[in-house]
């Protein structure tokens, strides 16, 4: 009964969204208030019947309702309960309507906290947020509708994909999801924006925090995906270019470049035309993600249920958002005349080229991505684009960035000085050299990979610091100091955000150059050393855990005659999916990772070991979630919330 | 039906990665078939290396990298020698020719492309403002600042 509720609800839901998509649009063409409002209604009402629609499914799989095929498929009465949740989105059409759902709350969302928009402009965001919401719902209940009954179920469902029982990749596609669906509003808004022929400061700053929240949550989620295929893929590999991984990256570098451009429309009116494409060509990748995600044309170890019809359905979702968009652009971007003049060197010059060595870079991961389909089409060739084309493709793009940053940041408005911007970054820049020089002399006939990226990281975070400090003005080094606690968020946001890719930038090169393995067969009670390390494999032993099998190993690590840790590298065997995985064991440090894996007995009774030295693998992470962090800072600036203030007032009963 | 199948072949006997018995005694060697396999495609496997898979033909043809390379083939050879076997589909690296020089030169040309319209634009940009101040104005400037 509660399953056909949530099946109805997402029916119903569809004739809503469609409401929302016609009548606003038609009443702000023709000036009528009552038709715009009914956007508002209709945004929250197709919101909360999705919300009803997705605990509908939620309560099926918490209950183990076999009669579902989506449950059968996908769960097993064996699993934890966090599991049987997870596994409400670790499927295809379960993940859609999470997608569809947060799709339904960002709408939701825009009509909440929109009092200060113009009615006009709101009552268009809210019908194209519909729109899409209209091609997903329909998407969903032509080619994969999750509340299929079965006529004869089953005693038990076939599991999970034990890969996907897991903290890491239970909870990362939520954020995933919130970011590549909150791109959705800064579409909305630029094909909102194209309608009325207008883009102003104004809407910038409605633009912005939505990109900005957006961009925190694929920042979030990625870095979550890159830290699971660390410690469960079992070599401690973090990024694999994996067109899954790029479909998440191509809109991350859209976004970034996206909320950098929005800064200019916002503070200097320049800029727009080009940020209205941007806004599209976000949320257009994202759908580009969707599409090779869902659609199997490039085989990926994520493509989980991929069929060709659900692949045609999006592409053709693609079209018309993706090239509608687009056309409405080519005819309509011409109206939009930036106001403000800058010179060849400024701080909007420096953005334009943050702007060009984001999106070229998304573009260069595209071609990569689509390129092995491309030379089977065109002309029947089976070949494979893979990590060396990337790393060395793509890479060249963050150097320069890294390289630009910090003159960038504090260049000023309009026209700038080159010579005058690098004098107040002279100590950063010594510094960064002294360092590169330094690492260059400690690992002796190593890559350069490891001395240039330290360098790039020292120049980009004392870049970040330089620039707070500057902000504070003159005088002693106390009032300085007292200036610095209030500054606005907005400049705390920028530089914790940008010393945060300085970090990710060298933690990548250094777990990269300075990884040690070892690979050999131990007996048990022998032991071997592991750089200043000396591990032991004490036992290992068969167990059986609720719903798999598990070859557990005990192993000491010791230096200089000190316990540093006991770790239980494992191996699983999960038998009603009948798949094997690898559960490394890691000793986490602030400087390594020490990461042992566990592997098969030997005919002479050792057992194959395979162990790691991961130089400083949490900064890759600690990176990442020092960019979330810098975005949410930014998010909280006193302008966005003032504007909240505005609202509050604004809804004051005037007596 | 037939993945499933597909699957339970694969790691009906899981074994992992590079084995201990695999690895070379010769450091220098054993570096570069490490190289090498990171750089081929497993046939079977969807997007790993034959470094990284589980798969016994990732296992084979980790074996025969190094086989070729005790042999004293150079790395060019080992790769042509497995390209011939199974296609230039195990390459991850594609090579910068033929079709391939279009995915290689689309980075630096969309790059040179985009930054050739910014700096004219903004020249155009900034050329409409220097044009804004007028003898008229440089004038009145003069006049404020001598007095």
């Amino acid at each position: 009964m509660i399953v056909e509720l949530g099946h109805f609800a997402l029916v119903l839901a569809l004739g809503v969204a469609l409401v929302q998509t016609v009548l606003p649009m038609w009443g702000a063409h023709r000036g009528n208030a009552a038709l715009m409002a009914v956007g508002d209604t209709a945004a929250v009402v197709q919101f909360l019947l999705l919300l009803t629609s997705f605990a509908a499914l939620t309560y099926a799989f918490v209950l183990s309702d076999f009669s579902l095929a989506l449950v059968v498929d996908n769960s097993h009465t064996d699993k934890p309960m966090i599991y049987k949740i997870s596994g409400v989105w670790g499927n295809h059409e379960g993940s859609l309507l999470l997608w569809t759902s947060i799709l339904a709350l960002f709408g939701a969302c825009a009509s909440w906290f929109g009092d200060n928009l113009p009615k006009a402009l709101r009552a268009r965001v809210l019908s194209v947020q519909g729109s899409i919401g209209v091609a997903f719902l329909l998407f969903m209940l032509l080619t994969s509708n999750p509340f299929l009954r079965l006529e004869s179920p089953p005693m038990n469902g076939t599991d999970l994909n034990p890969l996907l029982q897991d903290p890491g990749l239970a909870f990362h596609p939520p954020f995933l999801y919130l970011g590549y669906v909150g791109l959705s509003m800064s579409f909305s808004f630029a094909v909102a924006a194209l309608i009325e022929g207008r883009v102003d400061a104004a809407w910038a700053r409605w633009v912005r925090p939505w990109t900005l929240a957006a961009w925190v949550f694929l920042t979030i989620g990625i870095a979550m995906g890159s830290w699971w295929a660390y410690y469960e893929l079992g070599w401690g590999g973090f990024w694999f270019w994996d067109p899954v991984e790029n479909a998440s990256l191509m809109p991350w570098l859209f976004a970034a470049a996206l909320l950098h451009s929005a800064i200019v429309v916002e503070k200097r009116e320049s800029l727009k035309a080009w940020t209205v494409l941007l806004a599209i060509m976000a949320f257009g990748f994202s759908l580009i993600g969707t599409f090779i995600v869902r659609s199997g044309v490039i085989t990926s170890v994520h493509a989980f249920a991929n069929d060709p019809e659900r692949g045609v359905f999006i592409l053709l979702i693609l079209a018309v958002f993706l090239g509608g968009a687009l056309v409405l652009y080519a005819a309509r971007a011409g109206v939009m005349e930036g106001r403000g003049v800058f010179s060849m060197v400024s701080r909007e010059s420096a953005l334009v080229a943050n702007n060009i060595l984001l999106a070229v870079s998304a573009l260069v991961v595209f071609i990569g991505t689509v390129w092995p389909l491309i030379a089977e089409v065109m002309w029947g060739r089976t070949l494979s684009v893979g990590a060396p084309f990337f790393n060395a493709a793509f890479s060249p793009f963050f150097v320069a960035l890294a390289i630009l940053l910090p003159v960038g940041a504090m260049m000023p408005w309009k026209r700038g000085d080159i010579g005058r911007t690098l004098r107040s970054l002279r100590w950063a820049m010594v510094l960064a050299l002294a360092v590169g020089a330094l690492v260059f002399a400690v690992q002796t006939g190593r890559s350069a990979l490891g001395p240039v990226a330290a360098a790039l990281a020292v120049w980009v975070v004392l870049g970040a610091v330089a620039d707070l400090w500057l902000r504070t003005g003159r005088g002693s080094i106390g009032g300085r100091l007292a200036r610095l606690g209030r500054l606005p968020r907005a400049d705390w946001g920028k530089a914790t955000a940008h010393a945060g890719m300085g970090v990710t930038i060298f933690a990548v090169a250094a777990i990269t150059t300075w990884v040690a393995e070892d690979i050999r067969v131990v007996q048990i009670g022998g032991s071997f050393e592991m750089g200043r390390y000396t591990v032991t494999l004490d036992a290992v032993n068969e167990l059986r855990e609720a719903n798999y099998l598990t070859t557990k190993a005990t192993m000491s690590v010791t230096a200089g005659g000190r316990e540093v840790a006991v770790l239980y590298p494992e191996k699983r065997f999960y038998p009603v999916a009948q798949m094997p995985t690898t559960e490394a064991a890691i000793d986490l440090g602030v400087f390594r990772d020490l990461y042992l894996v566990i592997g098969d007995k030997q005919d002479n009774g050792g057992w194959a070991v395979r162990s790691y030295i991961k130089p400083f693998a949490n900064w890759i992470w600690g990176g990442c979630l020092l960019m979330a962090l810098g975005g949410l800072l930014s998010l909280t600036d006193r302008r966005y919330r003032l504007a909240a203030g505005a609202r509050k007032v604004a809804l004051q009963p005037a007596e | 039906m037939w993945r499933i199948f597909l699957i339970v072949m694969l790691w009906a006997a899981p074994v992992f990665a590079v084995q201990p018995d695999e690895v070379l005694e010769d450091a220098a060697l054993e570096e570069r078939a490490r190289a090498l396999s990171a750089s081929l495609r497993c046939p079977v496997c969807q997007g790993e290396s034959i470094d990284d898979s589980n798969a016994p033909i990732s296992r084979d043809l980790r074996i025969a990298v190094r086989e070729r390379l005790v042999a004293g083939d150079t790395d060019a050879q080992v790769i042509d020698y497995i390209v011939a076997r199974y296609g230039e589909f195990v390459l991850f690296d594609p090579p910068a020719r033929g079709i391939n020089l279009i995915l290689w030169l689309a980075g630096p040309v969309m790059l040179l492309t985009a930054g050739g319209i910014a700096v004219i634009a903004l020249r155009g940009s900034g050329r409409a403002e220097a044009v804004a101040l007028t003898d008229a104005d440089r004038a009145r400037v003069d006049e404020i600042l001598k007095s």
